[in-house]
């Protein structure tokens, strides 16, 4: 009987055993409110497809009356007046942007089952030093990244940029935090069947920890997307997109259109895989079975 | 005596690190990164604060001049503590509980309703929109804002938004509230995924009836280590919180108005390249945000395991 009725409850989307009222209220004001949220990203999209001559139109208006491609069109233009074919910035941008992704994903769930879950000699030291490093900051740490890399012979390379990016204590605590509610006897029972740490790790406690990942995988992904080349690679061939975009787009108000093409373009990618890892982060509820 | 204690505690600790070497195998890439890019430049950079350092010649040390400049001669300073405690207080607890009712409320709604949902909340931190708000604010009739409200019949006159000192730190919070549903947010929402589903089971059977209740009984004491993760994510988002005034309400702000401390520090490194003072600054303010950030986690603590 209990059997079929938890059945019953899977099958529909209802979280077991709920049937609370008010769902109507929530639903209208989460609606409400992600309509103001989402105005200004929607006056960005918009204004990213208005003619110039629509622009600074009074009173402005909330739609484009001939909607063009032209202010991408513009920003592809001036991105092609560089001596560096484009699709070279896509290449850097795509290679920076998945390098440091894995990388950061994979060292910080190593690093954060380990130390959630082990005691060793520095394992508190360790804890309280990633905590110190989110809350540090300061506008010097930059010039002693650049000493460090410049002794390292790093700046002008692909390693300028990605490797500065991989340990993330941000990325770490994340998972930490979530791995610490993994209980302990799940970690003991894997022991005792003779797994060792790497194995407990990848086998265990990371399957069950997918919407810590899949948040990580966000974060990480979004951060390494937007790493600007700035001051630590030169060479217009180690460029990355959002390094070219934004110069292609920063001439003030009178190329708004463009700036918001920009803005649009930059966008999409990010939120690609926000949509796909959010869909796995869903769905590991409405699968999620014993965890003890 | 003593000596031999000191030996075999030492062997002991050997022992303890070699039986416990798969740990620091697992943690070293993340820590080698983490060393050669975190650590070392933070390492670095502590010193700084005692320096007179101009980027151009090597840091020469002063003491702790810098830091009486600061608190005795420095009026702008002293103001922009004001504005950047005024700025974390209104931003801070505001987003922070913002965060946690939006990921709760997402999280009760319809699967297919809840990515989205999360998306339309998230995005505003994704995206790289000050040039939006700049046209939304535009002190001009064709600000967005300024047509919207004459079209009311609210104000008569187009109101300078961006640089009338009564309104640039209300403005400046506005965009700030705007993009603060980030990191903390969407840890929240991975978190309410991994509550595990038989809770809500034994909820129901121990008699929870309301979705209030479950929050206080089921959902709040099982979600300690992402409502910690969330709180430090906003103390430093609220605290170190500079880049949206710089780039909407200019720099410096009309009056100082919008002034924080992170602007102040910038101000220094990198208008006037006095990078020693600007560290000073930066360690005054990570001091703060470290107290704050112990008082948090002995609130939560309770909720830690």
């Amino acid at each position: 009987m209990a059997e079929i009725n938890t059945a019953k409850l899977r099958g529909s989307n209802r979280q077991a055993g709920r049937k609370y009222g008010g769902s109507v209220v929530i639903f209208l004001f989460l609606a409400l409110l992600g309509l103001f949220m989402f105005l200004p990203i929607y006056l960005t999209v918009i204004m990213s497809i208005k003619p110039v001559e629509e622009l600074f139109v009074f009173p402005p208006k909330l739609y484009a009356v001939r909607p063009t491609l032209d202010n991408f069109r513009d920003m592809f233009r001036v991105l092609h007046q560089n001596r560096v074919p484009f699709s070279r910035y896509v290449f850097n941008s795509i290679f920076v942007t998945v390098t440091v992704t894995v990388l950061q994903c994979v060292f910080s769930s190593m690093a954060a089952f380990v130390l959630a879950k082990c005691r060793f000699p520095g394992s508190k030291f360790i804890n309280g030093v990633i905590v110190v490093a989110l809350l540090y900051q300061s506008s010097v740490i930059y010039i002693m990244q650049y000493i460090v890399m410049a002794k390292l012979h790093m700046i002008d390379t692909y390693m300028a940029l990605i490797f500065p990016a991989i340990a993330s204590p941000m990325g770490l605590f994340l998972m930490r935090q979530s791995i610490s509610q993994v209980p302990d006897s799940m970690i003991e029972a894997a022991k005792v069947d003779g797994a060792g740490l790497f194995r407990i790790c990848w086998q265990i406690v990371i399957p069950n920890q997918k919407p810590a990942l899949m948040t990580l995988i966000i974060f990480a992904f979004q951060g390494a997307w937007n790493i600007q080349t700035g001051s630590v690679v030169f060479r217009e061939q180690y460029k990355t997109l959002p390094t070219v975009v934004t110069q292609a787009a920063s001439s003030g108000l009178a190329r708004a259109g463009v700036a918001m093409a920009a803005a649009v373009f930059l966008l999409i990618p990010p939120i690609v895989i926000f949509m796909l890892a959010q869909r796995q982060v869903i769905e590991t509820m409405a699968h999620s079975g014993i965890k003890e | 005596m003593a000596v031999k204690t000191q030996k075999r505690e030492k062997g002991a600790l050997w022992r303890d690190i070699k039986r416990n070497k798969a740990c620091y195998g697992m943690l070293a890439p993340f820590m080698i990164f983490f060393i050669l890019f975190t650590a070392v430049p933070v390492l670095m950079s502590l010193p700084m604060g005692f320096t007179d350092f101009d980027m151009a010649r090597p840091p020469k040390f002063v003491g702790l001049s810098n830091f009486t400049t600061l608190f005795f001669s420095d009026k702008i300073f002293m103001r922009s503590i004001r504005v950047t405690i005024v700025f974390a207080l209104l931003t801070g607890p505001v987003s922070y509980v913002l965060c946690f009712l939006l990921a709760w409320l997402i999280n009760e709604m319809h699967p297919k309703l809840k990515t989205f949902f999360t998306l339309i909340f998230y995005a505003p931190s994704m995206a790289n929109v000050y040039t939006v708000w700049k046209l939304i604010f535009s002190g001009d009739m064709n600000g967005y804002l300024n047509s919207f409200l004459i079209d009311l019949g609210i104000i008569n006159a187009p109101v300078q938004w961006l640089t009338d000192g009564r309104y640039v730190l209300g403005v400046t919070i506005v965009v700030q509230l705007w993009i603060s549903l980030g990191a903390g947010f969407l840890a929240l929402r991975a978190g309410f995924q991994n509550i595990d589903r038989s809770m809500y089971e034994a909820g129901a059977i121990e008699g929870i009836r309301t979705r209030w209740q479950e929050l206080i009984y089921i959902v709040i004491p099982s979600m300690g280590p992402q409502l910690m993760f969330a709180a430090v994510m906003q103390i430093v988002s609220s605290f170190t919180a500079g880049t949206v005034a710089q780039n909407l309400v200019g720099f410096p702000s009309t009056d100082y108005k919008a002034h924080t401390i992170m602007t102040h520090a910038f101000d220094y490194g990198w208008q006037r390249f006095e990078m020693g003072y600007a560290s000073a600054i930066c360690m005054i303010l990570f001091a703060a945000m470290f107290l704050l950030n112990k008082l948090i986690s002995k609130v939560l603590g309770k909720y830690m395991d």
